[in-house]
């Protein structure tokens, strides 16, 4: 995994609360059995109306995607997260976030930054005014920078940690494999097993 | 300071506790399938790392398998391509499988319980967010993601932090009519879809202890849909009859042991959660969706609500275009709706006492004309023991398709589609946009009113059967 410091781009508003998995990659991309090429899923059902937003050519290239509250609700798959990275994106500004989304993202290594509803709604404003208005998100400042503006941002102080060092979960966990063992020779001997 | 059942749970399964990071929790049982899976398994074999504890691991096929003609190699290239991959991967990884065909292959969180698997006070994980129905016997039950499916078969162990706690209690005696779905479909719109976020919700009260291990499962399934991470049940003697004599159920002096343990799990009378929400059961009735995420919910006896009905401005847009998507016209009562798909089964209403509530409405009648009525058990043994009581002649003969077991058309993902601009009652847990196909339209409701609703055509009580 890349580390993760400072991130600057240009950005799409996605004016939608609410903004569920099924609707950023429908279920039916969830059949493949391979890691990447997902963004020709990346809203999909959206994507047909020429009037999307992602379809308006002054956003091409972005790689900043701020949204209304509760994006990533509904089904766990990741498969939104890497959707998101395949088409470009490195950061999803919002209000709030499903919780599952979120940590998926923090271990695939997209950024989820939380931020006041107004930050979003002056975001929306000012990059549709400017869809070339670069955006710097700061993760070691925690703060977001637009124009003359600056916001701060809530993210998880572990995932900053873990996205600033570029460090493999799995990796981190098998260095105590000691404790884990110490554990397993403790279990309550009734539980059960699927063989 | 006393704890809750989650907390109890939660203590009980840290390996290792540092300042500043979050717990490493130690998972007791994994279930996967092929959705996913496949990526995981990948990630391991690119880094070279084994499976830990393949005997924690649990494989099954549900998502997109047929559900007629399940003899027949898959038609789909890719849903085959899934399975042949889980299939490849239980083998080179040494893990149990249940593949299509096999009398225990089913929705794995209808196989779980079924083989007494699940059981109170274990952590229990699975790449689907249903995996809160295991928490319905008290066990600390979540859907994961990907990664984190790839994390738990190299270590056994997840690092997480600690969830907040919400207890919902429903208090006093539900009316006739009254379902754990429908129990559940009045939390979600009381709170909302976010309300329960980074919550592990217990439920509590009479009507939560009426209800039988079915009915639990029912509600802790959609606790995810009310935005919370896992739904628990403390473990009564309800739970203690469904989980002895199933085949991985503990048995002779190990039983005992492991009653009086699970009795200790309750929540402590001065435990305090940081969220607390009361609901009358009284005042609960049949309850169905009318938008397309599972908050927007109403009573079946109301209308369909207008976009001034909103408290602000989100919301006001959200029932614009929920009513757009649905095509529905505000003020028309929910019971003039008529439907042409009904569907019946998924893991929220997919077990035996779903399908016996469902024959006993269908029983004698028959199903409307131009309604299309899918039953589709939640396992093959759910299959089996249908067939063993006759439920599958009532079916047919109302004029219902009996399947095989699967996900089917809970989601878009197998040959059990809505086409666009399709209407259906479903029993199974999401209503979003395309959930059940392209362009479909989903109301969310409970197998009696499902079965009322096709023998009717339009939405509709059992009372309204007269
Ligand atoms: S039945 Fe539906 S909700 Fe349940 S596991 Fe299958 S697809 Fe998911």
């Amino acid at each position: 995994m890349d580390k993760f410091l400072v991130h600057t781009g240009t950005a799409v508003p996605l004016r939608r609360s609410n903004v569920d998995t099924d609707q950023i990659i429908p279920a039916e991309y969830l059949k493949r059995v391979t890691r990447h090429g997902f963004e020709d899923g990346l809203f999909k059902g959206w994507r047909a109306d020429p009037q999307f937003v992602l379809n308006q050519p002054q956003y091409d290239g972005a790689t900043i995607l701020v949204a209304g509250p509760d994006f990533g609700t509904g089904s766990s798959r990741e498969h939104a997260v890497w959707a998101l990275q395949d088409y470009g994106f490195k950061v999803v500004i919002a209000p709030r976030f499903a919780d599952i989304f979120r940590g998926n993202s923090g271990k695939a290594g997209l950024l989820t930054a939380a931020v006041d509803q107004s930050v979003v709604e002056d975001l929306w404003a000012r990059i549709e005014a400017e869809p070339s208005l670069p955006v710097t998100v700061d993760l070691d400042q925690q703060v977001i920078a637009y124009a003359d503006q600056s916001a701060p941002f809530d993210v998880d102080g572990y995932v900053r940690w873990r996205l600033m060092e570029g460090l493999d979960d799995i990796g981190i966990t098998l260095r105590y494999a000691d404790d884990i063992s110490a554990f397993e020779s403790q279990r309550h001997s009734f539980l059960p097993t699927t063989r | 300071m006393g704890r809750t059942l989650a907390q109890k749970v939660w203590d009980d399964h840290v390996v290792r506790r540092a300042e500043g990071e979050p717990d490493l929790l130690y998972i007791d049982l994994h279930l996967t399938h092929e959705v996913t899976s496949p990526q995981a398994f990948d990630g391991l074999r690119s880094a070279d790392r084994p499976v830990r504890r393949t005997d924690l691991t649990l494989a099954t096929e549900d998502h997109n398998v047929p559900t007629i003609d399940i003899d027949r190699p898959i038609a789909d290239p890719v849903s085959r391509a899934q399975v042949d991959a889980l299939r490849a991967n239980a083998a080179e990884f040494d893990i149990p499988i249940f593949p299509l065909g096999s009398v225990e292959q089913g929705i794995v969180h209808v196989v779980g319980p079924q083989l007494g698997l699940t059981q109170p006070g274990m952590t229990i994980v699975c790449g689907d967010s249903h995996t809160s129905t295991h928490g319905a016997f008290g066990a600390l039950a979540f859907g994961i993601g990907t990664s984190e499916v790839e994390h738990v078969l190299a270590t056994q162990t997840l690092p997480l932090k600690p969830f907040k706690t919400m207890a919902v209690t429903v208090e006093g005696d539900l009316p006739p009519d009254v379902t754990a779905k429908d129990i559940i479909l009045a939390v979600i719109a009381k709170i909302g879809t976010g309300g329960g976020q980074g919550h592990v919700i217990e439920y509590r009260g009479d009507a939560i202890r009426s209800l039988s291990m079915e009915g639990r499962m029912t509600l802790c399934n959609m606790s995810i849909e009310a935005g919370a991470r896992a739904g628990m049940i403390a473990p009564d003697e309800t739970t203690f009859d469904y989980v002895q004599g199933r085949p991985h159920a503990p048995s002779g002096a190990e039983w005992d042991e492991a009653v009086e343990y699970w009795r200790s799990l309750a929540t402590d009378d001065d435990a305090v959660f940081d969220t607390e929400v009361v609901i009358d059961a009284s005042t609960l009735s049949p309850f169905v969706t009318w938008g397309t995420n599972p908050g927007q919910g109403l009573p079946l006896s109301a209308s369909v609500p207008a976009p001034e009905d909103a408290r602000d401005e989100t919301e006001r847009i959200a029932i614009e275009r929920a009513l757009e998507y649905m095509d529905l016209t505000p003020g028309t009562p929910l019971k003039d709706i008529t439907v042409d798909t009904v569907f019946v089964g998924s893991c929220t209403n997919g077990r035996l006492e779903d399908l016996r509530a469902v024959a006993g409405i269908l029983r004698g009648r028959k199903v409307a004309d131009g309604v299309r009525m899918l039953v589709v058990p939640g396992s093959a043994r759910v299959r089996l023991e249908a067939h063993s009581e006759g439920l599958d002649e009532i079916f047919r003969a109302a004029g219902a398709e009996w399947r095989e077991a699967g996900c089917s058309m809970c989601l878009g993902m197998n040959p059990d589609k809505l086409e666009p601009g399709q209407r259906s009652a479903s029993t199974s847990n999401r209503n979003f946009e395309g959930r059940q196909g392209p362009g479909g339209r989903t109301h969310l409701v409970s197998p009696e009113v499902a079965a009322a609703t096709a023998v009717l055509g339009h939405l509709a009580a059992p009372a309204d059967l007269s």
